[in-house]
């Protein structure tokens, strides 16, 4: 209450500016202006209405997977009609339909849905305002890289509908498996080649943009968290994504001009020699593949961290505990993240001395996640902490990310990983990590920046609705993979393992994860509605609501098109920081203020 | 307020915009021939012989099968016009436009030779039955070399832009357009240094 009481003061303090510049700019057509845009702001809501799609497509494909694990060869209920006769006949789903979800779901979660949020989305809307930047260094490569990722999505879809369906091979797509696959993998391939041409433009811009349009004043040491976190993610798609177009360039030519990078010679497939020349290497396409996808798991987490990071020092009125050990943490785990891939190929044979020293960087590795989220833990400590909704979101963030973190580490250990490798333990770490961990942070940004989008802000009972029942859910869903992996149950079972002795006492949790999947998805259509809902009905809020001090909020609320940020490049005065300034005469001294400003008269 | 630092330096960081994506694009594109090397050494270390049974014939060295002197013949070409670009926006740097139309044409004409050059080596090859597919020697030849070749028609259709079409830019705004012609100039250098480490290992090695 005292807080939206201050929220009206603050309104009458900032009287409308919107539409008062960018006048002189000439009015732009329906089409540049909203489809093919070159402005920042319209390119992240692309990138993050698209995602948001994505995400709830490839959620949808594992609820559909999830009835099979449940109540396996029983008709699908319902939706069953809406498939082919090859996918699932009468409604019961065959092998190689569920082995398509498995493979996509990967797929479309990692490369169409999380990482174009995190980066595509909140980096594009948020960077550009947090440095106090015009746009992005190059509008039109922009709009480039969303129209790549747009096509990569549309390839990967239609992939469906080839004959013999999509790729099947997992997400990982590990030859010589995928080499010998249906059409459908070399759509994935084609698919792929679009997603990384997009990631490339898209860190070579955000790149840039922070080196080069920081305001003035604006040190790196004085950027906001998530800048920082946004700046080590480019790098890893900068550098890690090349190797994987590399072998993705590789397979292409396996499957298309009958090369042999990957198969060895006298592979017998379906009892037939394949003819092939042979002498290339599985091994070589896991190692390219994981050159990549390990430096992808962080940029997967890392603008997480920064979203939460910006979101608890906010909402706990404190500076970030431990800023420079965290920004410090930030670029070494970004180094570090090259040099631990092989930890996913313990059990391969690839040797005990490499094993080894994967090992050990993997246990080094470990350090700076847990300093970061140390740091973040202990900036509660003595906080007054304003319990909003996306500081619900940022706080389930932190032991959900602490668990799929710490069940890592037995993974990282080859001894451990030998019995755990490629079980439901694998899964269950790996999904704390991403949906409690990522996708919760993600809910938490939108949540947070949604009053800088639309001026309104969302509805806070709905808000808390959809955080209890995702969070709760979620921990039914993915705490029982830990007990089905600990008893050794595959991942890639598609009646989930009831053929095994070992299996039976653990089975009679996939009901409950099933369930927990489908009441998690009807809790999504409170979000969704929330969401649309929201830009007409929210509540206005002036342009700063959450008393923030990052730059973002000191520019007025749906900032104007074409370059109209701000109307002059701001100044920067200060850390990002400064809550609860003892002598100042309020609780947060924006960055943009000088200090007679700030201080108590 | 427009996009700063698009045509003069930041103070601080003492370029402009292109010139830092241009040299992170470059980065990302030695990872990707990075990765692609690497696979080269990978594969060769486990290769029995090296280039080995290639279409019924065992080949003792890579020599055997390519042609060096061709090989060194495209070298030089791609070489000479690393040199030829640099002059071309030195001849910019010194106000000298139809120095820089001359200097530029011979860019692109070394550029399709060296193409030309190319298609008559994977001619050769082809009319011998030597396909990709017949081993890994060949599979990385024609994969490295192709798309090293796919970056030189790249490398030409930037540079032919801005020989012909870009060039007016000239006209209205002569300090961007010399930026241009170093940032074209600098991914030209890089396409050469590809070649410069791609001859040695395929074709010496």
């Amino acid at each position: 209450m005292a807080k939206n009481a201050h929220n009206k003061d603050l309104q009458v303090a900032h009287p409308e500016t919107s539409h008062a510049h960018g006048e002189h700019h000439p009015e732009l057509g329906f089409w540049r202006k909203y489809v093919f845009s070159t402005d920042h702001k319209i390119i992240g809501l692309q990138y993050g209405f698209t995602a948001l799609f994505f995400l709830l497509f490839g959620f949808t494909l594992v609820m559909i997977m999830r009835w099979q694990l449940a109540y396996p060869g029983e008709a699908i209920p319902l939706i069953g009609w809406l498939f082919s006769e090859e996918s699932m006949p009468g409604g019961v789903m065959l092998p190689e339909f569920y082995n398509q979800l498995g493979a996509m779901h990967g797929t479309i979660m990692v490369f169409l849905g999380v990482v174009p949020l995190a980066v595509g989305a909140f980096g594009n809307y948020v960077v550009p305002l947090q440095i106090g930047a015009p746009d992005m260094a190059f509008p039109k490569l922009n709009m480039a890289s969303y129209w790549a990722y747009f096509l990569g999505g549309v390839v990967m879809l239609s992939s469906f509908f080839v004959p013999a369906g999509a790729a099947k091979a997992g997400w990982t797509s590990y030859p010589p498996l995928a080499n010998i696959e249906t059409m459908g993998q070399t759509m994935w391939l084609l698919g792929m080649v679009f997603l990384i041409t997009s990631s490339l433009l898209g860190a070579i811009n955000f790149l840039t943009t922070i080196i080069q349009l920081r305001a003035e004043g604006l040190t790196f040491m004085r950027f906001p968290f998530f800048v920082w976190a946004q700046l080590i993610t480019s790098f890893l798609l900068l550098l890690a994504f090349p190797p994987l177009e590399a072998a993705a360039i590789l397979q292409l030519m396996d499957r298309l001009a009958g090369t042999s990078f990957f198969m060895p010679g006298g592979l017998v497939v379906s009892g037939q020699v394949m003819d092939i020349s042979g002498g290339g290497s599985p091994l070589l396409w896991q190692h390219l593949f994981w050159f990549l996808a390990h430096p992808e798991v962080y940029v997967l987490i890392l603008p997480a961290m920064g979203i939460v990071a910006e979101i608890i020092a906010n909402n706990t009125r404190k500076p970030l505990w431990g800023y420079k050990a965290m920004v410090y943490s930030v670029i070494f785990l970004g180094f570090m993240s090259f040099i631990v891939w092989a930890h996913h190929m313990f059990i391969t044979g690839m040797g005990t001395a490499i094993s080894a020293f994967f090992q050990i960087t993997t246990m080094i590795i470990s350090i700076p996640s847990v300093i970061i989220l140390s740091a973040l833990f202990l900036s509660l400590w003595g906080g007054s902490i304003r319990f909003t909704t996306p500081m619900l979101f940022a706080l389930g963030f932190l032991p959900m990310f602490g668990i799929g973190g710490l069940t890592g580490l037995p993974l990282g250990l080859a001894p451990t990983d030998i019995h755990l490798h490629d079980t439901y333990y694998v899964i269950g770490h790996f999904h704390y990590v991403v949906a409690p961990g990522t996708i919760l942070a993600l809910f938490a940004g939108i949540y947070y920046w949604y009053p800088k989008i639309t001026g309104r802000s969302m509805n806070d009972l709905l808000g808390k609705i959809h955080f209890w029942g995702t969070i709760i859910c979620m921990n039914f869903i993915f705490m029982p993979m830990f007990i089905q992996g600990l008893a050794g149950v595959s991942r890639r079972l598609y009646d989930g393992g009831q053929l095994y002795q070992f299996a039976q006492p653990v089975l009679k949790w996939n009901e409950v994860m099933s369930i927990a999947a489908w009441i998690m998805g009807l809790v999504q259509i409170v979000f969704i509605v929330n969401l649309f809902m929201s830009i007409r009905k929210g509540k206005k809020v002036s342009d700063n609501p959450w008393e923030a001090t990052t730059l973002e909020w000191s520019a007025t609320s749906s900032p104007p098109l074409a370059h109209g940020n701000f109307e002059t490049m701001p100044q920067v005065y200060r850390g990002p920081y400064e809550y609860s300034v003892p002598g100042n005469s309020r609780d947060f001294a924006p960055q943009n203020e000088p200090e007679e400003k700030v201080s108590a008269a | 307020m427009d996009i700063p630092y698009t045509v003069t330096a930041r103070p601080d960081t003492g370029v402009y915009n292109a010139k830092v994506g241009i040299w992170l694009f470059l980065a990302s594109e030695v990872m990707l021939f990075g990765g692609l090397f690497s696979a080269y050494i990978f594969l060769r270390i486990g290769a029995p012989a090296w280039p080995g049974m290639l279409g019924g014939q065992l080949y003792k060295t890579s020599f055997d099968i390519l042609n060096v002197p061709i090989g060194t013949f495209n070298t030089m070409v791609l070489i000479a016009s690393s040199v030829t670009i640099v002059m071309s926006w030195a001849s910019l740097m010194m106000n000298d436009f139809g120095k820089y139309k001359r200097y530029m044409g011979l860019t692109i004409l070394c550029g399709l030779a060296f193409l030309v050059v190319k298609a008559f080596e994977y001619n050769a090859k082809f009319s011998h039955g030597l396909f990709p597919a017949e081993g890994n020697f060949l599979a990385i030849y024609f994969t490295l070399t192709g798309l090293h070749g796919l970056h030189v028609v790249g490398g030409i259709i930037v540079n032919s832009y801005f020989w012909g079409p870009g060039s007016k830019m000239w006209k209205t705004d002569p300090k961007r357009f010399t930026n241009r012609i170093e940032v074209a100039g600098l991914y030209w250098h890089f396409v050469d240094i590809v070649w410069i480490f791609l001859f040695p290992t395929i074709y010496l090695l």
